[in-house]
């Protein structure tokens, strides 16, 4: 098994900074708020990115640097100290408070991970309060979720029950599904990382079996394996083929009987397969072209090409993780170009010169792509869209197959 | 630092990308860190631009910082010209490259770009914001391109009419319209076919549609009209300063507005008032009679707008035009205004003053949203800022400024300028108010299971949750008792909190302890004196 070729690419990069990993954890984690350390560019990014929704309770805002913090005129604990201070007195029922750390932050080396530590002392009984950085100099998009698990990850109690720890950001009902499953199968507890309360923290040791839903979370896996975790090796729970793989997965570190886990499994899978069907007929035969956003982008490049028949041209993702990829790695063909990191310019004279039937990008080029004649899948919604586990196989299929079957159907003559 | 829920503008070099991306043949290099891509949804997406803005990022990471980040702007500059071939340059800074002091600008001007114009854009990110940045770039790009035409100090000003002695038609520029400004694409359309209809040409529109080669035709018009202060204010004054051109300061957003600018035009550029411009003994004009503004809101529909209050909130050139549209338009009572463009805060203090208010000067969101609830309005005009706190105290809102979202980006025809501007705006602030009929049966009958209170069925909702819930003790112990409550309840939802309010304050003048229906009823009677 040869691994695919890797581009390794630097330049210009065409991507989000970590603070909009808030756009979905407020909604995730309703009882916590987010404070970004910044300037008036991220308070920017943030509301453009969710300001389109109407917020009667705001539950992120920016604490703006201004001349005065850049001089050292003013105390920056002081500062924070009021800011957290009008903040709650404002939103009293908040329980959790991120500090967010950001490049302006960052460059000026204001240490947040201290003050957090200081107004935890102060806060204590009412709210806790975390740091993380979101940073576009050190996290690209969805490395801003993988920082706050981290940061949450000191927290969790210690226990050593036997459960199956799942971590990553899921929909609420493709969580409550995935639960009731792993219960169907005899795996009895199952806990979620983050949780829909930020005070409801599951508890992590020596039992913990942990199964990453998402690909993103090099560091919040190493922080729950240094608590005694023991990290389950898998593909990523899209599709039929890589859900299926990974909840027998999560069911065989439990010692579960193989036959008991097909009982389950197998109607899911005949089920799934029938859903991708339809979307199958469009996909079918086209090529396909990443780039780089999430990294999500091998599992998907894996989904669409062995269970929808696309031809890889270019699976570009922000960063290469081998360890919690290998699961992966291994199912992709080897003929494709992988690709790590950006110089945008060039990757799309890529795009131009191969003329792919479908694109994956971000929003600052899918409208100029199209415009061009490409059609394009917007990356951000897979973020946003319940498409992990089986049931959902059919679902993540048909995000893809909808963009060019409303090439198809929309005409002007 | 200061708390930000909602910030009313970007950074500075946010405006200098409204200012690239409205115009074609420029090309942006901005310093700034990977993740700063961010603003090109601002235009792909709010604006659905077609194309990605002219902007080069050189997105450093961390690890660049223990290396040659001025060796990585050098090559972005080098290689973004040598792709783009642009006819000018801005080169910059976001807010983290500032910390990181490159120079970029000092590196362009040092390195053979071609000789194409290269402006270095100083933009101080820590104490500007966005309309600050779109406006000083406007400014460094007309002082960069039409450096070689300034003429020599003495010479006589041209004549505004000078039109005349040329046997031409007299000439305007457009100037201050761009992306991401408040519906700049249709008036733009609504102003240039109103001044054709008076034999006026408008030479070049600026920044929007623009090419360096545009703004180098800027003096060949004979007067400059100053759509958007907030964007041309500075370049308008430096091209008088410089060129001797007059500019037309009215606003044309609102009939009177409109009226006043098309005299202010002729008056400037010495055309014969069209009958038509001329104010009869009622102080109409037969010109206005164009938009169907002044029709609908005499008809007898309207009547129940009469005295409705209205907070005003957004850019000052917005905010200044919507206060006398409500006001003198529309027969509000306007009971809050302010902006957060503190560049024109002394306007929007003239305007203030003269509907006998205090102007609201911040850039503060929960500043505003306090004032907002202070006011307890029944209609609020602002920013997409404001949508937040009107859902938050259950008030209709319309949105009449920039920071706008998609939805304020609409495929139609919607300008704001002009007599077709003001039938859009009649339409768009009446639309989330109750209806009258509906309003006069809400104020009868309580105990429907449908249309209950503060439900608006021509919206298609569900009543919103108002905020104005059962009194509590007030701060200085008043208290309500049981029937002055019931009867509150009786209120009209829209006009409750400012019903509660005056008795709350008339109780306190007369020293009552608690509040009746009899106290509520007593000081109904003394408000409407």
């Amino acid at each position: 098994m040869g691994l695919p070729t890797l581009l390794k690419e630097s330049g210009q990069r065409e991507v989000f900074c970590g603070l909009t990993s808030i756009v979905w954890l407020h909604r995730r984690m309703p009882d916590a708020f987010f404070l970004v350390v910044g300037s008036r560019t991220c308070a920017h990014l943030v509301q453009s990115a969710a300001g389109v929704m109407i917020f009667a309770e705001p539950r992120f805002g920016t604490a703006i640097l201004g001349e005065r913090d850049l001089a050292g005129l003013a105390d920056a604990n002081e500062e924070l100290d009021r800011l957290v201070a009008d903040l709650l007195a404002r939103r009293p029922e908040i329980r959790t408070l991120f500090l967010v750390g950001s490049c302006p932050s960052e460059v000026i080396k204001l240490d947040l991970g201290k003050a957090a530590e200081r107004l935890n002392t102060r806060l204590a009984g009412q709210v806790r309060v975390l740091n993380y950085t979101g940073s576009g100099i050190e996290t690209t998009f969805t490395q801003g979720e993988d920082q706050a698990l981290t940061a949450m990850s000191p927290l969790l109690p210690s226990s050593d029950e036997p459960q199956l720890l799942i971590a990553g950001t899921l929909a609420d009902a493709v969580e409550d599904r995935l639960v009731d499953l792993f219960g169907r199968m005899g795996v009895a507890v199952v806990r979620s990382l983050p949780p829909r309360r930020s005070t409801e923290l599951p508890p992590v040791g020596k039992g913990t079996k942990l199964l990453l839903a998402q690909p993103f979370l090099s560091s919040t896996a190493r922080a729950l394996m240094a608590r005694g975790a023991e990290l389950v090796s898998a593909p990523y729970p899209l599709g039929v083929e890589g859900s299926s793989a990974w909840m027998a997965a999560g069911a065989k570190a439990f010692g579960i009987d193989p036959e008991r886990v097909a009982a389950v499994l197998d109607p899911l899978v005949e089920r799934g397969k029938r859903a991708i069907a339809p979307h199958r007929e469009t996909l079918s035969g086209k090529r396909l072209f990443l780039l780089p956003d999430s990294q999500l982008e091998l599992s998907l490049a894996r989904f669409l090409h062995r269970e929808c028949g696309m031809e890889l041209i270019e699976v570009g993702t922000p960063y290469l993780d081998r360890q919690l990829l290998d699961g992966e790695l291994a199912l992709l063909p080897d003929d494709i170009t992988l690709s790590e990191g950006q110089d945008v310019e060039r990757q799309l004279d890529r795009v131009r010169a191969a003329k792919p039937d479908l694109v994956v990008c971000g929003l600052g080029l899918a409208n100029p792509l199209e415009a061009e004649g490409f059609t394009t899948k917007w990356s951000i919604e897979l973020v946003f869209s319940p498409i992990h586990g089986c049931d959902q196989a059919g679902d993540l299929a048909e995000l893809f197959a909808r963009p060019m079957r409303r090439r198809g159907a929309i005409s002007f003559a | 630092m200061e708390l930000t829920l909602w910030t009313y503008e970007g950074p500075p070099h946010v405006g200098a990308m409204r200012i690239a991306t409205s115009m074609e043949g420029v090309h942006y290099v901005l310093h700034a860190p990977q993740g700063d891509t961010y603003a090109d949804l601002l235009f792909t997406m709010i604006e659905r631009r077609d194309r990605r803005p002219p902007v080069t990022y050189t997105t450093f990471q961390a690890r660049d910082l223990g290396g040659d980040t001025a060796e990585l702007v050098k090559k972005s500059i080098s290689q973004a010209v040598e792709r783009f071939q642009p006819e000018a340059l801005l080169v910059g800074e976001s807010c983290t490259a500032e910390l990181i002091q490159d120079q970029p600008g000092s590196l362009a001007q040092g390195m053979d770009l071609g000789g194409i114009p290269v402006v270095s854009l100083d933009l101080p990110a820590y104490s500007k914001k966005e309309n600050w940045g779109a406006a000083e770039t406007f400014y460094q790009l007309l002082r960069n391109l039409l450096k070689s035409q300034l003429p020599a100090p003495g010479t006589a000003k041209p004549l505004p009419s000078r039109w005349r002695e040329e046997g031409r038609r007299p000439r305007v520029n457009l100037l201050g319209p761009s992306l991401l400004g408040f519906r700049c694409r249709d008036d733009v359309r609504e102003i240039t076919g109103l001044l054709e209809e008076y034999g006026i040409e408008v030479v070049v529109v600026a920044p929007l549609g623009a090419r360096p080669a545009d703004l180098a035709r800027i003096p060949t018009a004979d007067a400059n009209v100053c759509l958007y202060p907030e964007v041309a204010g500075v370049g308008c004054s430096w091209l008088e300063r410089q060129f001797g051109m007059p500019t037309i300061k009215t606003v044309p957003i609102g009939i009177g507005a409109t009226a006043a600018f098309l005299r202010e035009l002729h008056g400037v550029l010495e055309l014969e008032l069209p009958a038509a411009l001329q104010p009869d003994a009622s102080g109409e004009c037969g010109a206005e009679r164009r938009s169907r503004l002044p029709w609908y809101s005499r008809s007898v529909d309207s009547t129940y707008l009469t005295g409705k209050r209205v907070f005003i909130f957004g850019d000052a050139t917005h905010a200044i035009a919507a206060a006398r549209i409500a006001s003198q338009e529309l027969g509000f009572a306007v009971v809050g205004l302010g902006t957060y463009s503190r560049e024109q805060a002394r306007e929007v203090r003239a305007a203030a003053a003269e509907l006998g208010l205090e102007a609201l000067i911040s850039d503060d969101y929960l500043a505003v949203e306090r004032a907002m609830a202070e006011a307890s309005p029944e209609l609020v005009l602002g920013t997409q800022m404001e949508r937040h706190s009107a859902k938050r105290l259950g008030l209709p809102c319309a949105v009449i400024s920039s920071p706008l979202h998609v939805q304020d980006v609409p495929a139609r025809y919607s300008p704001q300028m002009g007599w077709e501007g003001a039938n859009v705006i009649f339409d768009s602030w009446v639309h989330p108010l109750m209806m009258g009929l509906e309003e006069h049966l809400i104020g009868m009958f309580r105990h429907d299971f449908e249309f209950v209170e503060g439900h608006r069925s021509h919206l298609g909702e569900a009543p919103a949750p108002s905020l104005e819930t059962a009194p509590a003790a007030s701060i200085d112990g008043l208290v309500w008792s049981a029937d002055g409550e019931a009867e509150l309840a009786k209120i009209p939802f829209f006009v409750r909190g400012k019903v509660r309010r005056n008795t709350e304050n008339f109780a306190r003048e007369r020293g009552l302890a608690v509040i009746d229906s009899e106290a509520l009823y007593e000081a109904k009677s003394h408000f409407s004196r």
